[in-house]
């Protein structure tokens, strides 16, 4: 057994399960958004008018939420092999950690203002 | 009658750490009867017999003990079962990669050990010992074929990236496909904590799918599927 305090869940089964499920939540949300641009005329109030639905905002939220758990464990698994300096790798941890967080707030300020 | 000779080229990696300051590769020429194969191995004994301070590992020569692992050509293989001629020269030997060197083709194996000694590679058994031996079904003997035959020459997880990049953490595809083999044994009673043992992030979890174990086994034993079924075994107990 080998202890990870900074790994998402500290479990290797639960990370990779994570990862996998944030995976097919984003295949999802791609090929719902890819097909809604390829089938409508894209202009401004046909975007508005699908960001106005709940189920929308919602999927959104959920797709912005796998990509924060499926992008730290993915960055993590890559830090941990490559940088072997404890202090430099932990710096860069915790900037990817915030710039996630970040950007998850931020998507959810953007989605929830339509 | 004198035969006919061929020359066969090589590039053995040197590094006698007592006496040079870095590693350097050696150009050997051989000359071996034209019209005859032969094993790498027999060619680097005949070069020894050339040039004794060239140090190698070899002890069975035919396939069975795994001692002479090496890097020939950029991929790990046994030097007793690879014959010369499918070989393209110069062939390029080198140690098994991601260990430290002792010298020349030595390596030092410890860190592969000591993961394959985590993963209590034995049976345990609680129940009291039956007067004469624990039995088994044909068909659980039968989940035991693809991973008993391991001889730990390390060819496999030398050749993983994620045993060079974390080799104190990552068990590595040798030491995980004996964690099966264990797991999966009908007479193993300690199943659960065998996989509790392996649930961390580091232990099963780096493996990352790239297969070269796989591609280099000599005994054409396939780690990866073995350490999915541990995935498996880790999902049914705690999914």
């Amino acid at each position: 057994m080998v202890s990870s305090a900074t790994s998402l869940t500290g479990n290797g089964l639960r990370d990779w399960l994570y990862q996998r499920v944030s995976a097919l939540v984003l295949a999802v949300y791609t090929l719902f958004i890819m097909g809604f641009i390829m089938t409508r005329s894209m202009d401004y109030a046909a975007w508005v008018g699908l960001f106005h639905h709940t189920g929308v905002k919602i999927f959104s939220v959920l797709a912005a939420l796998s990509l924060l758990v499926h992008a730290w464990v993915g960055v993590w698994t890559i830090l941990t092999d490559y940088i072997k300096m404890a202090s430099l790798r932990l710096s860069l941890e915790i900037v990817v950690i915030l710039a996630l967080l970040f950007y998850f707030i931020w998507a959810i300020i953007i989605v929830w203002s339509v | 009658m004198s035969e006919a000779l061929r020359t066969v080229s090589f590039k053995i990696y040197r590094f006698n750490p007592e006496v040079d300051l870095k590693p350097f590769m050696k150009e050997y020429q051989l000359s071996i009867p034209k019209d005859k194969d032969m094993m790498l191995l027999e060619a680097i004994m005949r070069i020894k017999a050339l040039d004794d301070t060239l140090a190698f590992r070899r002890s069975c020569r035919e396939g069975v003990c795994g001692s002479d692992g090496m890097n020939i050509n950029g991929r790990n293989g046994l030097a007793c079962i690879t014959l010369l001629s499918a070989l393209k020269e110069p062939i390029e030997i080198r140690p098994l990669p991601g260990l430290p060197v002792i010298r020349d083709l030595i390596v030092d194996m410890s860190a592969f050990y000591a993961q394959y000694e985590k993963v209590k590679p034995y049976l345990i058994n609680k129940d009291p010992v039956p007067a004469k031996e624990r039995l088994q079904s044909p068909a659980d003997r039968k989940k035991l074929d693809g991973l008993y035959e391991c001889i730990l020459c390390a060819c496999c997880s030398t050749s993983c990236p994620s045993f060079w990049w974390n080799p104190e953490k990552f068990i590595g595809p040798a030491g995980l496909l004996q964690a099966y083999r264990f797991i999966v044994d009908s007479r193993d009673t300690a199943k659960s904590e065998r996989l509790e043992a392996l649930s961390d992030p580091f232990s099963v979890f780096r493996c990352r799918g790239v297969m070269n174990c796989v591609d280099v086994c000599p005994k054409g034993l396939n780690p990866t599927r073995a350490i999915g079924q541990i995935r498996s075994e880790l999902l049914a107990e705690g999914g």
